[in-house]
């Protein structure tokens, strides 16, 4: 399977990451091969065998509607480049 | 050329549990920005979201109310897209497998019933709130809301007129008030609405190209812009234009809805089963034992009430506008018998007096049973109907009983044959002239002699003993 420039370049913008041109090459080649390998997967037979819908087999846990202790505001922002008393502060979307 | 309007709704509708979708943060509206969250809700490398117990069971309530399948096993998965209001990266959702599926509403259009199809019903998380500045290029982030359980229902494309929509989404509303698992509150956000909205040719099967609308905050807004984009399309179509699929905004104050440009790169939301968490498996039991707490939902409510109270279909659709007036009309009625007429009470006296207060009917000062007395009273003759208006302001002012407030007030009717012979006999002394053209034939004077007995008695005189009296003295 052939991964196209084109395709890299969509994949990259969605995930806002800059590539270069040369990394765009690599990257092709990468991810087709990465492909390749579910093409493999691919071969088991799966006909009689139920979708798997998670690695481990385990009972749903739930969570009971009880609230517990949130972060400090100071201590929820102390990561953020740009940030005033209360608020995150991002460049404007819209 | 004739077209027909194709509308499917898309609502979000936020759950009144205390704590968020995976995290145990608190969900109330309003707290200083910042304050609910922790490092689950913000996405932080290596947390582990477990989910509220509480937000699946309201999911399964709403299903089951709309007549949905209810899956067994659910799955939750990750939509992914950048957004500053998005601190994953990414929303937790449903997208192949939700959690409800097929079920209908239905709506009442004068009279004329329709059914609208469900698709489905997901959970999945909200997202952050952005505050624009006003002077900088710069917006403000308030991850509180972030990971606040929704409810997503996705209506069949079945709606045919702006009308057909605000009938589906209040009688989705009321579900969700009557189930008591969202407040509805559109204005604080918690009951969204997107439209898809798209037009054929009249007698087309196939559906036409469809925008999507967003931003419309109340059901005014959503009429207005459905029709606006009805009309929008129509006019591309009759220029032989194309519609462009895309997401336009309702702008309130233009009046119009605007295309979102650089939208479209967006759609690729590259959905997948979210590995930190489990296959959501239903409990057999839980289901039933839903459905057996499930309450009588709006629809039942409205035909049992016109069919056991014999109200007309208009008092039983406002009576049943909210699960708290229909209780409350209901244990008014339990307490006067007569269903006509505390329904025209509660529907012009109190509802006038709660609509000025802004207020609720659970904060209503006038209890049932305090209605049911002065009704009671009215009908036996203790009071007239007039008086019972004005003792009832005095009661929501008050919160008094009526019969302390008649007998306070001396309002209860004038009965003492005695006391109003002697009020007609100085009446018919001080108005001769009347007195003498009653006499030569011209009976409509008794109105004035009656109005002057009223206001002698400040309304209370008994209207039918007070007449036969005074026709006994102009004819002696
Ligand atoms: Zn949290």
């Amino acid at each position: 399977m052939r991964i196209t420039k084109e395709e890299v370049e969509h994949v990259a913008k969605l995930a806002r990451l800059k590539v270069t041109e040369d990394e765009k090459e690599t990257y092709a080649g990468q991810l087709a091969r990465v492909l390749e390998y579910m093409d493999k997967l691919k071969e088991v037979p799966t006909e009689d065998v139920a979708p798997t819908f998670h690695a481990v087999e385990l009972k749903t846990p739930f969570r009971e509607d009880v609230p517990g202790e949130s972060l400090a505001p100071e201590e929820t922002m102390s990561n953020a480049p740009e940030k005033d008393s209360d608020s995150f502060i991002v460049p404007r979307v819209i | 050329m004739e077209y027909e309007p194709v509308i499917g709704l898309e609502v979000h509708a936020q759950l009144l549990t205390e704590t968020k979708l995976f995290c145990s943060c608190l969900t109330a509206f309003g707290a200083p920005p910042n304050t609910q969250t922790c490092p689950v809700c913000l996405g932080m490398p290596g947390v582990l979201p477990v989910a509220n117990k509480k937000a699946v069971r309201y999911a399964i309530a709403l299903g089951l109310a709309t007549g949905c399948t209810i899956s067994k096993t659910s799955l939750f998965a990750r939509k992914n897209y950048f957004y500053p209001d998005l601190p994953k990266g990414y929303q937790i959702s449903q997208y192949e497998v939700p959690i409800c599926r097929r079920g209908f509403i239905d709506i009442d259009l004068e009279g004329e019933k329709k059914r609208i199809g469900i698709t489905r019903i997901h959970m999945e998380d909200d997202a952050g709130k952005l505050i624009h500045d006003e002077e900088n290029p710069v917006s403000r982030v308030d991850f509180n809301r972030t990971g606040v359980p929704l409810l997503e229902i996705v209506s069949e494309p079945d709606i045919r007129s702006p009308e057909e929509a605000v009938a589906y989404l209040r009688a989705l509303r009321d579900i969700l008030l009557y189930l008591g698992i969202s407040d509805g509150n559109m204005e604080e956000g918690s009951f969204r609405c997107d439209a898809n909205v798209s037009l054929r040719a009249a007698g087309e099967e196939k559906f036409g190209t469809r925008t999507e609308l967003k931003n419309m905050n109340s059901f005014r807004h959503i009429q207005r812009a459905l029709f606006y984009e009805i009309r929008r399309q129509r006019a591309l179509l009759d220029a032989g234009e194309e519609v462009l699929q895309e997401t336009r905004l309702w702008d309130e104050a233009k009046q119009a809805t605007f295309g979102m440009r650089g939208k479209e790169e967006a759609q690729d939301y590259r959905y997948f089963p979210d590995p930190d968490l489990i296959p959501i498996t239903v409990p057999d039991e839980w289901i039933e034992e839903i459905r057996e707490s499930l309450p009588e939902l709006p629809a039942a409510k409205r035909e049992r009430f016109i069919s056991v109270y014999s109200i007309p279909e208009y008092d039983a659709g406002v009576l049943t506008s909210s699960r708290a007036l229909a209780d409350y009309f209901e244990d008014a009625v339990k307490g006067s018998g007569e269903p006509k007429k505390v329904s025209n009470f509660i529907m012009s006296e109190l509802m006038r007096e709660l609509k000025r207060d802004e207020r609720d009917i659970s904060e209503c000062p006038v209890t049932p049973a305090m209605l049911s007395e002065l009704l009671v009273m009215v009908d036996q003759g203790k009071i007239s109907g007039k008086i019972a208006k004005d003792v009832f302001e005095e009661m929501y002012r008050t919160g008094t009983k009526a019969s302390e407030i008649v007998e306070k007030k001396g309002l209860a009717v004038e009965r003492d044959e005695g006391a109003l012979i002697a009020l007609i006999e100085e009446i018919l002394a001080e108005n001769p002239d009347q007195v003498a053209q009653f006499k030569a034939g011209k009976t409509k004077v008794l109105g004035f002699f009656m109005g002057q007995l009223m206001k002698r008695t400040r309304g209370k005189a008994d209207p039918r003993l007070s007449n036969e009296l005074l026709r006994e003295k102009l004819a002696e």
